[in-house]
């Protein structure tokens, strides 16, 4: 990757209608299905208290569900994940994420409430509701960011991310509307730390429609058996093989790594492509983003594509035949070296390793009974 | 039964470089495709076809060129194309394309009446996934997003079944036609043309759908000036500081303990998260 110098923002002439200079205030939706928060609404809040100190204005959770005792919960938890207020519409209607429902209930939200700025996951629910509420107030929304920050001259929010498969990042600004919509992937911004004793208020809003006026209904939820789909948004240890690998055979090798790591195995968009992996375990633009606390990557050139999706991870390390693979410029480690023989022999290794760390650490400090 | 199926001529992003001087898209050579997520929505819509005799209409909005992504439609066993192309709508983000294409269907719909409009997951260009659900709003159609499977479809009664795609697994929800449907990746595999099938495509014209052929007057609505989002910058992305220490090793054996020997010493408190977490795998499993 070349270090060029970033052309400087270049912002359109275009003028804040009148009606939309009362908006303030930065807002996350809390996703939240069958009782469980997905983990990026928590990691927005976190952004949006920095996009809203900045701006100098309040902080909002809004969380729309059945009414009950588990959904008052979650209002206390987005003021410890950062939040000054939660907007809260519960109605029994709105029990099953449905995206007639969640529409309503957000656009009315927004046009009482009036943000400046509206966050939401790009989760397959973030991105189903976020397109139908920027449609309905026909104001622009910005996909799969990776960076957003405030402009204070003008108070727009510039909003960054990959384009063209990742060969480029672009900054894309929406002067003229209100809110300022943008979804961002799970993991890309650290989830902040929690402080429960944070206090905060709730603003309950009624929602106005019957269960007759929505015309999708749930029939059927069926939850994924944890067992058999890969974890892999979430995984702290990832071996991830690419073309690389040579054939679908040879990624027998890393699930095997992958055993004695108790790690998820991923793959570059080519492995996908040529069959060799499961779509589910896809690294990078178009597929997922990780953040783990190891990352090996085998037979992996590093395509931008691939590297959006891993550069989060704390700790790096490569294995490739090329020195000069573009892997290498975001890895900590290099390993130089056929990838069918070294994931063998870093089996072992680690094995050797682990369980020599096992028996020193289990000698020196006897149980205490 | 009328089916359309909204489709997207992309560069294909697997061959895209970026020119290292002046950090801009290199398009020369970059051969165009038929968006691979929309070939998922053709499939489904042809499988529809192939059960009820339905009608496939291909639309896509673009420039001239994207006749050819729809002729390669019309090989695969589309009944007709359309391509929604003005020179107004260059420019255009999500929310001015989904004007364009929902008033490109409405027409579609006054000549015969459309039962259902499929479109891909996203594009693999923009990567959005904003289109879909801009065109089911705009046409107040149900929204049916990450659709695994069409469980079944009752054109006389308006029903139709679908499993989706949710967070943590399948939403199997039951709805009414119209409905926009975008299809996820992975659902069906699409045919190959048949030779009648070329023939058909080299031989039969794609219709070209201007503003004024879908009724557009407002062109505040349209391209760049209906567009609220706007690229205000591009840049290379942030090389990481860290160059990779390389490790060496005589044979694999010895690099590999090389690198674990290192790596730990790097990070002890990885060496600890990890043995920490094989106790809890074993806890785990010793339990179920």
């Amino acid at each position: 990757m070349s270090e060029l110098p970033a052309k400087p923002v270049k912002k359109p002439k275009r003028v804040l209608p009148e009606r939309f200079v009362s908006y303030k205030g930065v807002w996350v939706f809390i996703e939240h299905e069958h009782g469980h928060v997905h983990p990026v609404s928590w990691e927005l809040l976190g952004k949006g208290r920095e996009l809203a100190d900045k701006l100098g204005v309040e902080l909002a959770g809004v969380l729309i569900g059945a009414p009950g005792p588990k959904i008052a919960a979650l209002a206390g938890e987005t003021f410890a994940y950062g939040a000054d207020l939660c907007y809260l519409m519960q109605d029994a209607v709105l029990h099953d994420y449905r995206n007639q429902a969640y529409t309503a209930a957000i656009t009315t939200l927004v046009n009482t409430y009036q943000p400046e700025i509206l966050l939401l996951g790009a989760t397959t629910q973030g991105r189903d509701l976020a397109g139908s509420v920027a449609t309905t107030l026909l104001t622009g929304l910005t996909a799969d960011c990776t960076g957003l920050e405030i402009d204070l001259a003008d108070r727009s929010m510039l909003s960054s991310r990959p384009t063209f498969g990742g060969s480029l990042m672009c900054t894309i600004v929406n002067l003229a509307t209100r809110p300022q919509m943008a979804t961002v992937r799970p993991r890309v911004m650290p989830l902040p730390v929690k402080d429960p004793k944070r206090p905060g208020r709730i603003v309950e809003h009624a929602f106005d429609l019957a269960e007759e006026s929505i015309v999708t209904k749930v029939i059927d939820f069926i939850p994924d058996s944890r067992a058999d789909k890969p974890q892999l948004a979430f995984a702290d240890y990832i071996v991830a093989g690419g073309r690389g690998m040579g054939k679908p055979e040879n990624f027998d090798l890393l699930f095997s790594l992958a055993k004695t790591l108790g790690a998820e195995v991923g793959a570059s968009r080519p492995a996908v492509h040529a069959g060799w992996a499961d779509a589910e375990r896809q690294v990078g633009q178009s597929g997922k983003t990780v953040r783990p606390k190891f990352y090996l990557a085998a037979g992996v050139s590093g395509a931008i594509q691939h590297r959006v999706g891993m550069e989060g991870a704390d700790v790096i390390a490569a294995i490739n035949v090329d020195a000069n693979a573009p892997i290498f410029d975001f890895s900590n480690y290099a390993l130089i070296g056929n990838a069918l023989e070294l994931l063998p022999a870093l089996q072992t290794a680690f094995a050797a390793r682990l369980a020599q760390t096992r028996a020193r650490v289990t000698r020196s400090a006897p149980k205490e009974e | 039964m009328h089916i359309a199926v909204c489709i997207k001529q992309v560069p294909d992003s697997a061959q895209i470089r970026v020119h290292p001087v002046t950090n801009t898209i290199m398009r020369q050579g970059v051969p165009a495709i038929v968006n691979p997520f929309d070939l998922f929505a053709l499939e489904e819509a042809l499988r529809i076809k192939d059960r009820t005799g339905a009608r496939v209409t291909v639309l896509s909005m673009g420039p001239p060129q994207a006749e050819d992504a729809l002729k390669k439609c019309i090989s695969l066993g589309a009944d007709d194309a359309i391509l929604v192309t003005d020179k107004a709508f260059s420019g255009a983000d999500t929310l001015a394309t989904s004007y364009v294409l929902a008033a490109a269907l409405r027409t579609l719909h006054e000549k015969q009446p459309l039962d259902l409009v499929f479109t891909g997951k996203q594009t693999i260009d923009g990567d959005t996934a904003q289109v879909g659900p801009g065109i089911a709003i705009r046409l107040g159609y149900q929204l049916l997003t990450y659709v695994s499977r069409i469980a079944k479809i009752d054109v006389q009664d308006s029903r139709i079944v679908v499993e989706r795609r949710a967070e943590g697994g399948v939403q199997v929800l039951e709805s009414r036609l119209p409905a926009v449907i975008t299809m996820l990746e992975g659902t069906n595999t699409i045919r190959f043309a048949d030779m009648p099938g070329m023939f058909t495509a080299a031989r039969q014209q794609t219709q070209h759908w201007n503003r004024e052929a879908i009724g557009i007057t407002d062109l505040t609505q349209v391209g760049l000036k209906g567009s609220p989002t706007v690229v205000a910058q591009v840049f290379a992305p942030k090389p990481k500081a860290v160059r990779a220490l390389r490790i060496e090793g005589e044979t694999p054996a010895a690099m590999a303990e090389a690198f674990v020997d290192k790596l730990f010493t790097d990070y002890p408190q990885l060496e600890e998260a990890l043995l920490e977490h094989l106790d809890q795998l074993a806890a785990q499993e010793q339990q179920s």
